[in-house]
């Protein structure tokens, strides 16, 4: 549905994007993740025609953004990271504009009104979106790139700016819109696009730096086995100990959580267990083991993983 | 386009702004009329032509401001750019939004016309050549005072500016009288663009100078489209 060849894009000598290639199947949700000034925003403003690429091509539906840009537009709802709302404007006024700018086709009434059901504006139909709240403003946003049904909805960090509440109505209705349509969303807020989407690509200083589904990146990055064990005894010893075991590579002391017991995380080679020793090496000492866990990267941990080591080269 | 005309008119009345321009116009239009020919007895409109060009000095740029640099302060561009709407249509929707507003606003002087009419008669002929004029000199103004606006995200550098603009091409036949070079001089004559309007105000229907404030818009129309296209590549 949407495909994207080696995109690059300078401002100056800076590079914004640096050779960016990937597609999206129809129906996907694919999450675009990444630090503020990644080239989220730069990304989605190339597919949609607003900006063009220094090199490189866009490709929607089929239709080059830039040498049949009408086709490839028609195709798309977009909802930048400002919502393009005009001020003065009533929301019904807004979205009629929209529904003709957008040349739609569709029975209009009807069709306003099922764009309004499903963002739910209805009740703010007639007011004018200078005195509408943020969370409204933001949905008369999503509605205007739901004009027209198209088959894209590029959607820059729909969820910026509002309350938590509205932050679940609104991914619980990108998810709703997913059934339906090929979905590109951009956040920098990780259980969103771990919520929401099936396919997250991380993108640091311009380059792709990962792509998978969550679950994918979790193992893909999670090599190492890391534990975390609470145990009863001096801090210093009890870490001498947990390093001399075999196959070990670090102990990591995280600190005192009660009196005389501290907590350590002990990294393991790939593919072996050191609980059974450390169980059995610990009794010995009569140090009690109070609670032992395995920790598995959470996306959190893999995305600041990936945007350190892309700092690094 | 036609949506985006659609809006843009909507939005001059919907806001004072276009109420506030055409009464000042009717108001100030309608004083010169009755100075000029009724108290005066005087059928021929030429005063009162040459007049409206030093209130449209002030009123062109005041529709113009904010066409282009509202749309980049709301970043509202972002929706027109991404539609399905080609740049020249937006371009020209844009334009001609404004410009019906302009013509509205000078339609006021053939009603003036008519008025006279019933007093004596006006050389018609005379009266038309002028009101195209008029038309002319306008679609010129509005395309200018367009591209200013899209150079700025504010409504003030862009009213300002046009103004300047406007005053700059008004004061510069004088200043190519007194230029020694002729070669200056006659650039300086070919910007000059009320000196082209005079003719029409004499009743002078002058192909060349239709040409040239055609030319005048359509040179500002294709510089807007570029300021487009040119924030988009850099």
């Amino acid at each position: 549905m949407i495909e994207v060849k080696h995109l690059t894009k300078k401002y100056g000598d800076k590079f914004a994007l640096k050779d960016v290639s990937f597609t999206v199947e129809p129906g996907q949700v694919l999450g675009f993740l990444g630090p503020n000034g990644a080239g989220k925003s730069t990304t989605m403003n190339i597919l949609t025609g607003y900006l063009s690429a220094t090199e490189g091509q866009a490709i929607i539906g089929g239709h080059d953004i830039l040498e049949e840009p009408m086709e490839a537009k028609r195709l798309i709802g977009y909802l930048p990271e400002q919502p393009p709302l005009y001020l003065d404007m009533t929301v019904k006024e807004y979205l009629e504009f929209v529904y003709e700018l957008k040349k739609t086709t569709l029975p209009k009434q009807q069709h306003l009104k099922e764009v309004c059901d499903v963002v739910k504006i209805t009740d703010v139909y007639g007011r004018i979106i200078k005195h509408l709240s943020k969370g409204y403003r933001q949905r008369v946003g999503l509605a205007q790139a739901l004009i027209g049904n198209p088959d894209v909805l590029i959607l820059d960090e729909p969820t910026v700016g509002l309350d938590p509440k509205q932050i679940i109505d609104i991914r619980n209705l990108i998810r709703g819109l997913a059934e339906r349509h090929t979905v590109i969303l951009s956040s920098h807020i990780l259980p969103e696009v771990q919520a929401v989407c099936d396919r997250i690509l991380v993108i640091n200083k311009g380059q792709i730096v990962a792509d998978g589904t969550p679950d994918n990146l979790s193992a893909q990055l999670s090599g190492d086995h890391k534990l975390m064990v609470r145990i009863e005894g001096p801090e210093n010893d009890v870490a001498k100990l947990l390093s001399s075991l075999p196959n070990v590579i670090s102990v990591k002391k995280l600190g005192k959580r009660d009196v005389g017991v501290y907590e350590y995380a002990v990294e393991s080679r790939t593919g072996t267990d050191v609980r059974k020793e450390m169980f059995l090496r610990l009794a010995d000492r009569r140090w009690p083991l109070l609670s032992s866990r395995s920790s598995e990267l959470t996306l959190e941990d893999i995305f600041l993983q990936l945007v350190r080591e892309g700092g690094h080269q | 386009m036609k949506a985006i005309i659609k809006r843009e008119l909507s939005n001059y009345f919907s806001s004072p702004i276009g109420y506030v321009v055409l009464v000042i116009f009717y108001l100030f239009s309608g004083l010169f009329f009755n100075s000029y020919n009724l108290v005066a007895q005087n059928t021929s409109m030429s005063s009162l032509f040459s007049s409206i060009v030093n209130l449209l000095g002030f009123l062109v740029p005041v529709l113009t401001m904010r066409l282009m640099s509202e749309e980049k302060k709301q970043r509202t561009d972002q929706l027109l750019l991404t539609s399905p709407v080609s740049l020249p249509g937006l371009v020209l929707g844009k334009l001609l939004s404004c410009y019906i507003v302009y013509v509205l606003m000078c339609s006021i002087t053939l009603v003036y016309a008519v008025i006279m009419s019933s007093f004596g008669s006006p050389d018609w002929p005379v009266v038309i050549s002028q009101f195209v004029g008029l038309l002319l000199l306008g679609l010129a103004l509005t395309a200018i005072g367009m591209f200013i606006s899209s150079l700025t995200e504010s409504q003030i550098i862009a009213v300002v500016g046009t103004y300047a603009i406007i005053l700059l091409v008004t004061i510069i036949s004088s200043i190519a009288q007194i230029v020694p070079n002729a070669t200056v001089a006659a650039i300086l004559n070919a910007i000059a663009l009320f000196q082209r309007y005079n003719s029409f105000s004499y009743g002078l229907l002058d192909f060349s100078n239709i040409v040239y404030f055609l030319s005048v818009a359509a040179f500002f129309v294709y510089l807007t489209i570029r300021v487009f296209e040119k924030k988009r590549w850099s």
